[in-house]
């Protein structure tokens, strides 16, 4: 199976390097290993083979951000089905990598916020390695409380500030 | 994990670094609040021939003072002596004032200005203190800092820290400016810019060196610059994390912050990037370490006990020591900086929805809060132990202030534009 997933998965490759019909909703990706439909087949039977997976609003895996509490890196309940489909993915799709970029809100010491981001990165990581994802697929860091998406001063910016962000290699 | 490969960060950003020639931006201003419980009122008579030079120096040596918090000015209007023959005594007595400074100066050939300052004493009728010195014109400002200095070290028995610099990061849009001036906010100067963040910058004991942390190549690295060549070098760039940098007493070495390891756990690190080594082993987070000021123990911050709290650890050698937990009141005190006397340090402490900075005796364990401010951060002690500069906010705004250590007086230093925060209070200028 792995076999000639590698040749599809080359064959995909030379598709795009010519340019053909390969549909990339909204992504650029100039990289290896994440082509579009790729894992739709394989994973999520009931999503139309020519939607990549990753970017189907109606896909789980579209949605890339796991919310934590104030000061702390466990992942709630209510995100483990989507750790859980990503980590299912990556395990579908060998070649596949992930950045998962901890964050935090703007409260309190930004040294604090930095290692804090990086155990919530961490924490997803280990949930998703625990569902099958391979150690090497994945890599964690932290952007602290340095890159805030929302940039109030209010808890509505800090609960959005306080996440942890599944990036796919290419995106 | 292998996998820092280049493909890994496809997107490119372009960073900008300056290397920076000219001085830029207006000095920081400064607004004072409040004052101490006794001020020693002090009378500064405008030096003989001073309103000739580019730079006037009683006026630096009065504002240093008064943003002490410890002294309060009496107007000598009407009275000019330049000599002690010239003093009447009564005549103070009669304004109020304790303390009288008098002096001259002196334009020489090549722009050299002769300066002469007397401290005398009112009450008694007593010389305290006389100074002289030849400066370049260039370097009043700085000759003005060592009287007050001077002054304020006769008065009340504390170091002065008026001829020392600080250092902190200026937000300007995407620009992260990290920035050197002189503890009074004049002489801003840029270290280092860059469109990415900078943060945590703190001085080496003798004064010629800051280490930082950039976020320059994506991920947190720290650097050692040093100030007059503007050489750096990358002391931890390892896998991972990077950050929180602390310098040792001696300068030889520094506490780093890796994930190298897994979690934020503390190394030391030689200041050339050598001989690195485990600190400390928790499953935990821990960060922020703060040297103790006889190299033998660092305090730091750990969640190790399920909230963020002050613990100290002393250094042996082995791998794991056992660490102490210093802090009980509240749910989040963290980055602490170790007072230069080794008998408190400052932190920061949650107050149900604020942040504040807070004081904590090492022997008494006695905490005091010194702020009621909402969002305060890094605060870092002056080498006498008797102001705390720390980052606040202003109306949305990141700004720097300072508080005195008994909480009394405080001072605003903000930036015309833009977000000042990360401050660090450079060494003793005697200790370079």
């Amino acid at each position: 199976m792995k076999k000639i997933f590698g040749v599809l998965l080359i064959s995909l490759l030379a598709a795009c390097a010519s340019q053909t019909t390969q549909p990339t909703p909204e992504v650029e990706d100039k990289s290896i290993g994440t082509q579009p439909g790729m894992g739709s087949g394989a994973t999520t039977g009931e999503a139309a083979p020519s939607l990549n997976p990753l970017t189907d609003p109606n896909n789980i895996l579209s949605k890339r951000s796991v919310y934590f509490d104030f000061d702390s890196y466990v992942v709630k309940d209510e995100y483990r089905s989507l750790v859980q489909a990503h980590a299912q993915y990556l395990r579908d799709n060998g070649n596949a990598r992930v950045l998962l970029q901890g964050n935090a809100d703007e409260r309190g010491s930004r040294e604090y916020n930095l290692a804090l981001g990086q155990r919530r990165a961490d924490a997803v990581k280990h949930a998703m390695t625990l569902s099958g994802a391979k150690e090497s697929q994945v890599e964690s860091v932290s952007l602290g409380e340095e890159k805030p998406r929302a940039t109030g001063h209010d808890e509505s910016s800090w609960a959005e500030n306080r996440r942890t962000d599944i990036r796919y290699q290419g995106e | 994990m292998q996998i820092r490969s280049p493909e890994f960060f496809p997107y490119v950003l372009v960073l900008f670094l300056w290397l920076i020639g000219t001085p830029a931006h207006a000095a920081l201003d400064i607004e004072i609040f409040g004052g101490g419980a006794t001020q020693i009122p002090i009378a500064i008579v405008p030096f003989a021939a001073e309103e000739k030079l580019s730079q006037g120096i009683t006026p630096v040596v009065a504002a240093d003072l008064q943003r002490s918090g410890l002294f309060r000015m009496v107007d000598p209007a009407g009275l000019a002596p330049h000599e002690p023959v010239e003093v009447v005594y009564s005549e103070w007595i009669n304004r109020g004032a304790n303390a009288l400074v008098i002096g001259s100066t002196t334009a020489l050939p090549g722009g050299q200005v002769a300066v002469r300052v007397r401290l005398l004493d009112v009450a008694k009728q007593v010389q305290l203190a006389s100074y002289t010195e030849t400066v370049p014109a260039g370097q009043l400002r700085a000759a003005a800092h060592r009287i007050a200095d001077l002054i304020y070290e006769k008065l009340t028995g504390d170091a002065g820290v008026f001829s020392t610099r600080i250092a902190y990061v200026v937000k300007e849009g995407k620009k992260y400016s990290l920035q050197v001036a002189d503890a009074d906010g004049f002489n801003a100067q840029p270290v280092i810019e860059y469109t990415e963040p900078i943060i945590s910058p703190v001085w080496s004991p003798d004064g010629k060196q800051l280490a930082y942390v950039s976020f320059e190549n994506k991920k947190p690295v720290v650097y050692v610059q040093t100030l007059a060549t503007r050489t750096r070098k990358a002391v931890a760039n390892f896998r991972g994390s990077n950050s929180a940098p602390a310098w040792s007493p001696d300068g030889k070495r520094l506490a780093v912050v890796l994930s190298l390891m897994g979690g934020s756990q503390i190394f030391l690190i030689n200041a050339d990037g050598s001989g690195l080594q485990r600190f400390t082993q928790s499953s935990g987070i821990d960060t922020e370490p703060s040297f103790s000021p006889d190299g033998q123990s660092i305090i730091f911050t750990s969640d190790r006990g399920g909230s963020p709290q002050i613990y100290r650890m002393q250094i042996t050698g082995r791998p794991s020591g056992t660490a102490e937990r210093l802090t009980f009141e509240g749910s989040y005190n963290v980055s602490p900086d170790y007072s230069r006397d080794g008998k408190s340090f400052t932190f920061i402490h949650r107050n149900g929805d604020k942040f504040n900075v807070a004081t904590q005796d090492l022997a008494t364990r006695q905490v005091q809060l010194l702020t009621d401010s909402k969002f305060d951060e890094s605060p870092s002690f002056a080498p006498n132990g008797r102001i705390i500069l720390y980052a606040t906010e202003v109306k949305g705004r990141g700004i720097l202030s300072a508080v005195s250590s008994d909480g009394r007086t405080r001072q605003q230093l903000s930036t015309q534009a833009g977000d000042v925060r990360e401050p660090a209070w450079g060494p003793l200028p005697r200790l370079q």
